[in-house]
């Protein structure tokens, strides 16, 4: 799994962290989403999957093939 | 215009619904039968507003996710077409402009100056002094005399204190602050009523503001006033208009949640019983959702205009139509959760648009998520015998609020089988 974050999209809602922390962090500045890793192991792929589907702004694409 | 025609036309008016709609009697946390009726059969439909246009009304959550994501959807609320909640919302909306009532670019502007403030860790960092506020509001009670309106003994002041705390805001002025931003939130509020509060508020944050320049502390107004206004990039009249915001949203929301949720809690026995169990922060974390989910008290839909003609479920919205989105109901569908009208604390309900969805969803959410897990977690299990006095029957609940919850919500408790601890 691929993951990729567009921060021109990003509104700072946060719903990423709070599903998967350990993939995804916010800028200290403006809350702005960063990876913190963007080829998540196996089990973390539900809980990304999750945040890519719950976030407001659409600004995570999940490539299910590597 | 032939005969047949303007019979066509009658009838389109007739069948035109109202919205809002009302509740049905003795089912305070379910949305309007009417509304319902719709989702089932015109998911996306014109209503009447209370200035006699009509705008539609989209009631699937599907829908509502896909256009409060498409950038042809606008929050212009000075848009012609734009479908004001009254005319005292409307009068605020258009004079006293923020970012949730502006598109992109500049929407994105305003508000990535105040998103740090709500960014995971830092309001993470905040759940200890929230800790703090809602055992000292507890110990007040408990030494106070029974029945108490849980309303103004906790569940206003629980996000007043907060909001305060976060922005600099003296706490002292808030029957002040309360009693403005509830003019500002009631449907019903004339709108030369609805101007003077903002412009009260507005001109009591200014003068906050010029206070925060000169002694600036550690809170948001003061980074804000050193940041934005000291720079240029924000005017001092504009950053209070954008403080009133996060004032006023900042607690009226939040408080009907506590007050509104510990009600459907003590509806729910059962489910009260396991909450108050537990230690779980996976338990307490799915109550707020789920909770969020189920009362969805945003309950006036969330509003935007068209910028281009869009094809959804086969109807076609124009550009310059008005779209209210009836999130109030999408969170009740069937098709995104499995038995919608139980309040299941186990279940997953994360997906729900209880804040909203795309690029205008709550900016305070994580503030929102963390006060009240603080709340859930600590209110019942240090009150276990909390009940309510009287019958439900006799609640008053906002109806006419923009913001659905209970004006007021007396309770009492058993004085032994206290737990002395937080």
């Amino acid at each position: 799994m691929r993951v990729i974050a567009d921060q021109d999209k990003c509104v700072g809602s946060g719903q990423c962290v709070l599903a998967a922390a350990q993939v995804f962090d916010q800028r200290e500045e403006d809350g702005i989403v960063t990876l913190l890793i963007d080829n998540p192991p196996p089990e973390l792929h539900e809980a990304v999957r999750q945040a890519a589907a719950i976030c407001p702004a659409l600004a995570i694409t999940v490539l299910e093939e590597p | 215009m032939s005969r047949a025609m303007t019979n066509t036309t009658d009838q389109a008016l007739v069948d035109t619904p109202d919205y809002p709609m009302p509740r049905a009697a003795g089912c305070p946390f379910d949305p309007p039968p009417a509304l319902r009726a719709l989702q089932a059969q015109a998911p996306i439909t014109r209503v009447r507003l209370w200035d006699g246009s009509t705008p539609w009304l989209v009631t699937r959550y599907a829908d509502q996710r896909a256009l409060l994501a498409d950038p042809r959807i606008s929050s212009d609320t000075t848009a012609p077409g734009y479908p004001h909640i009254s005319a005292g919302v409307r009068e605020r909306r258009t004079q006293a402009r923020t970012f949730i009532s502006m598109d992109d670019p500049e929407h994105a502007r305003l508000r990535r100056m105040v998103t740090a403030t709500f960014a995971i860790k830092r309001v993470e960092a905040l759940r200890p002094a929230i800790q703090r506020i809602v055992d000292d509001l507890i110990d007040q009670m408990l030494a106070g005399p029974t029945p108490v309106d849980l309303v103004q003994a906790f569940a206003l002041p629980v996000p007043s204190l907060v909001i305060c705390h976060l922005l600099g805001v003296p706490y002292a002025d808030h029957d002040f602050f309360q009693r403005n931003s509830k003019l500002l939130i009631n449907r019903d509020t004339p709108p030369e009523v609805s101007r003077q509060a903002q412009a009260t508020l507005t001109d009591y944050l200014d003068r906050l503001i010029t206070d925060k320049l000169a002694h600036p502390a550690d809170d948001l107004l003061s980074r804000l006033a050193h940041e934005q206004v000291r720079t240029g990039e924000l005017t001092q009249r504009e950053l209070a208009v954008v403080a009133s915001l996060l004032l006023v949203a900042g607690h009226e929301t939040t408080a009907n949640m506590i007050a509104l949720g510990t009600l459907a809690l003590l509806q729910h026995p059962d489910q009260l019983a396991a909450l108050r169990a537990t230690t779980d922060p996976a338990l307490i974390r799915s109550t707020v959702e789920e909770l969020l989910r189920y009362l969805t008290i945003v309950h006036s839909g969330r509003r935007r205009v068209a910028l281009a003609d869009i094809e959804i479920d086969d109807q076609l919205i124009h550009a310059g139509d008005g779209v209210i989105l009836a999130t109030e109901v999408g969170n009740r569908d069937e098709q995104a959760f499995a038995d919608p009208d139980a309040l299941d604390l186990h279940r997953d309900a994360r997906a729900h648009v209880a804040f909203g969805f795309g690029v205008h969803q709550c900016l305070g959410q994580p503030l929102a998520r963390v006060e009240l897990q603080v709340v859930y977690g600590t209110l019942y299990r240090r009150i276990p015998t909390l009940r309510l006095v009287g019958d439900v029957a006799d609640i008053p609940f906002k109806h006419d609020g923009a913001v659905y919850g209970v004006y007021e919500l007396p309770v009492t408790w058993s004085t032994t089988h206290l737990s002395e601890t937080a």
